[in-house]
């Protein structure tokens, strides 16, 4: 590390002036580094086998190829979705706070208990899509009741949660430690968003963790049915905050790892604090708008539930804000002005900021649509239609994956202290995507306000007058795919190039994160006490779901027998 | 915890959207009746053989231009296949499943719900134009998912 990246660091606020120095800090950092990286090209290989999944997808929809029975579209569409939505993302954001726990905390004990989370989601991941690859889980990422897959699926699912339960663990007991060390201190700010980001998630695990043990020993045989309704709004309890979940952990790098791109500051420590409390109280009490079309579900609380979920405006305007603020400030800085002058100044071609920063243009307009589905009156119109699909590939497929994808280009150089491998493919891999997901999911919204359906290997319906106009944005989705999967492969070509190409190096730089603009003045003790705001998100997500669950429960007496439709 | 003056501005107009949106929707919800499909009834799947009105599925004329459809959906198709109703006909569609969850979507409509076993779903449309309507299943249901699809004839 050079002496003008500490001596910038020793000027930050954020607690972790000293520990640079601390030489517990550079014992831990090799074990640690491995351990980060492992998770990340775990990441890595999912996300190439997600995407060639994803591809074919949109070839055989657009009628180009059909699958063959022994590998069919529903069962690759399966995996697909649980490969990137369930397990790519998962390990990349456990991968991320480790990091920036590891990086902003010393850690001073054994780091086993985090390999063990590792190797507990690893082992879960398998199980699952081994099951789903045989043909005996083809239920969907979603998977509905009673639809019914094989144990082995939901017990493997239910691994993947336990073992993030076992990361969340090593990773909030380091904090812990630097609470009891250092009671007058904040957290680091990385260590902040982690540990906010993490509780949220324990909290929206707890969901699905309920649902999976009235689907287990259904599954196994021991129960003979299950109560559908109840478990689909246990699912959508956790599958709405899985979003948030990815969404903060990408907030967390445009706001802390972003404006290192260009040597720029966090707008503001408070502020910062405040948006991920936010995004933690709010994430868990706005599961039915998923449900907006379910019967059984009064829609009263239907109601409740959107205006909750459009509480979300409040964090995202502020982050937001906070990182067009962070570009103009440093732009300035540098003696740049007017917007398109700071725009043009950016590094766009900087693959660790390109990345994000073209993430950050889609979420825009994943914001918009995002409106639109959780709106109580319009989502009939989108419900379950291809415009679902575009809206979240353009929310999670854009922004969270670009973003994602332009920090693995700074943390896999520096956690395997390796030059990156074909700087220029890499950047080019960003570009590709962004420009694939904007054909690609132009073409999925169009399909959907034109009434096409989601989840449907072959959208001809025999040739019906009302599927006719379908198929052309089929195509569009298809070409629009190519683009992405070749940005997807180029991706997997750099990260792993970057440790078996490229020989190992001392100096490489590590991925620091930006100082604080300390003119914001000082952060009210409040916001770090997150204990207390995880009380309350709980009591948040008890009142939101008190009265609907009581509903689903004591509705009637059915209970479904299992069934296997495919 | 200073907040500087562009930032308050900024989030002024966030929460006066987020209050403008709500607003809309609860006015439209309660004045013109924009509710999503909520239909609060219960059935039991394993008898919707022997459950009037679904052990006879099909269209009903409850009154001028006003008619009631009952459907079962089951893996892979809807009973009934067809129905034929006038221009300007407003028909209210009541859907139940007697196996997984299906759904129940007429594109180029209003009409787009869930269908889950245990319950009964309900949506209304006016239908002011002739044509063929293609009725589809839209949550995935099983292998021959893409098969499911029904027609609403307005003539």
């Amino acid at each position: 590390m050079s002496g003008q990246n500490i001596a910038a660091r020793t000027a930050d606020p954020m607690g972790s002036a000293h520990w640079p120095d601390d030489p517990r800090f550079a014992l831990s950092r090799e074990k640690g580094d491995l351990l980060v990286l492992t998770h990340i090209y775990t990441a890595t290989l999912v996300l190439g086998v997600g995407a060639l999944f994803g591809v074919l997808q949109g070839f055989s929809r657009a009628n180009w190829i059909t699958m063959p029975d022994w590998f069919d579209y529903y069962r690759m569409l399966t995996a697909h979705g649980v490969l990137m939505a369930l397990v790519f993302t998962t390990f990349f954001i456990t991968g991320l706070f480790t990091y920036a726990t590891y990086r902003s905390i010393p850690r001073v004990r054994s780091i086993r208990l985090n390999w063990i989370g590792y190797v507990v989601m690893l082992v879960g991941t398998l199980m699952a899509a081994l099951t789903i690859l045989s043909g005996n889980a083809t239920v969907m990422y979603t998977f509905y009741a009673p639809l019914k897959a094989s144990p082995f699926f939901y017990l493997g699912a239910t691994l993947l949660v336990a073992g993030t339960w076992l990361v969340s663990a090593d990773i909030i007991e380091n904090v812990v430690w630097f609470k009891k060390q250092n009671p007058k201190q904040l957290m680091p700010l990385p260590a902040f968003a982690s540990v906010c980001t993490l509780i949220m998630w324990i909290i929206a695990t707890l969901g699905v963790t309920a649902e999976m043990l009235i689907l287990i020993p259904w599954s196994l045989g021991w129960t003979s049915g299950v109560n559908v309704s109840l478990t689909r709004m246990l699912f959508w309890y956790f599958g709405h905050p899985l979003v948030y979940f990815w969404i903060m952990a990408a907030y967390m790098i445009w706001y802390l790892v972003v404006p290192t791109a260009f040597g720029g500051t966090v707008f503001s420590d408070a502020l910062t604090r405040l948006a991920f409390v936010s995004l933690l109280l709010l994430s868990t009490p706005v599961g039915i708008h998923h449900e907006f079309l379910d019967p059984g579900i009064s829609s009263g609380w239907k109601f409740l539930h959107m205006v909750l979920t459009y509480g979300v405006v409040l964090p995202s305007f502020m982050t937001a804000f906070a990182i067009f603020a962070s570009f103009e400030i440093a732009a300035r800085k540098a003696g740049v002005t007017g917007f398109l002058n700071i725009v043009r100044w950016l590094p766009w071609r900087d693959p660790a900021f390109a990345g994000p920063g073209l993430g950050m243009i889609l979420f825009i307009f994943g914001g918009f649509t995002g409106i639109v589905n959780s709106s109580y009156s319009m989502d009939v119109l989108v419900h379950n239609t291809m415009w679902i699909v575009g809206h979240f590939h353009i929310t999670v497929g854009g922004p969270v994956a670009l973003t994602f994808i332009g920090a693995a280009y700074r943390l896999v150089p520096s956690l395997a202290r390796r030059r990156l491998f074909a700087p220029q493919l890499a950047l080019l891999s960003e570009y590709l995507w962004f420009a694939g997901m904007v054909v690609m999911s132009t073409a999925m919204h169009w399909a959907g306000l034109l009434g096409a359906p989601r989840r449907t290997s072959d959208v001809s319906y025999f040739g019906a007058a009302g599927a006719a106009s379908w198929h052309g944005q089929m195509v569009g989705a298809a070409l629009g795919g190519t683009l992405v999967a070749l940005g997807v492969l180029f991706f997997v070509i750099v990260a792993t190039g970057t440790y078996f190409t490229n020989r190992r190096e001392e100096d490489n730089p590590a991925l620091a994160f930006a100082p604080v603009d300390t003119s914001a003045g000082p952060t009210p003790p409040v916001l770090d006490k997150l204990g207390r705001w995880a009380a309350l998100a709980i009591v948040l997500a008890v009142l939101a779901y008190a009265g609907p669950m009581t509903q689903q429960l004591t509705a009637h007496t059915y209970l479904a027998p299992g069934m296997r439709t495919w | 915890m200073h907040i500087h003056r562009f930032e308050r501005l900024w989030l002024t107009i966030g929460m006066a959207m987020l209050a403008l949106f709500i607003a809309i929707i609860g006015v439209a919800a309660i004045g013109e009746g924009f509710v999503p499909p909520s239909n609060v009834q219960t059935i039991d799947p394993a008898k919707v053989a022997q459950t009037p009105p679904f052990d006879h599925p099909g269209l009903r004329k409850v009154g001028d231009h006003a008619y009631e459809a009952y459907y079962v959906a089951h893996i892979f198709s809807y009973d009934p296949a067809t129905i034929t109703v006038p221009v300007g006909s407003r028909v209210t569609f009541y859907v139940t499943s007697t196996d997984v969850e299906h759904g129940f979507s007429i594109p180029a409509t209003g009409v787009n719900t869930m269908v889950t076993p245990g319950w009964v779903s309900s949506v209304s449309h006016t239908f002011k134009d002739a044509g063929t309507f293609l009725l589809v299943c839209n949550e995935y249901c099983g292998a021959g998912h893409q098969t499911m699809a029904a027609k609403v004839v307005v003539q």
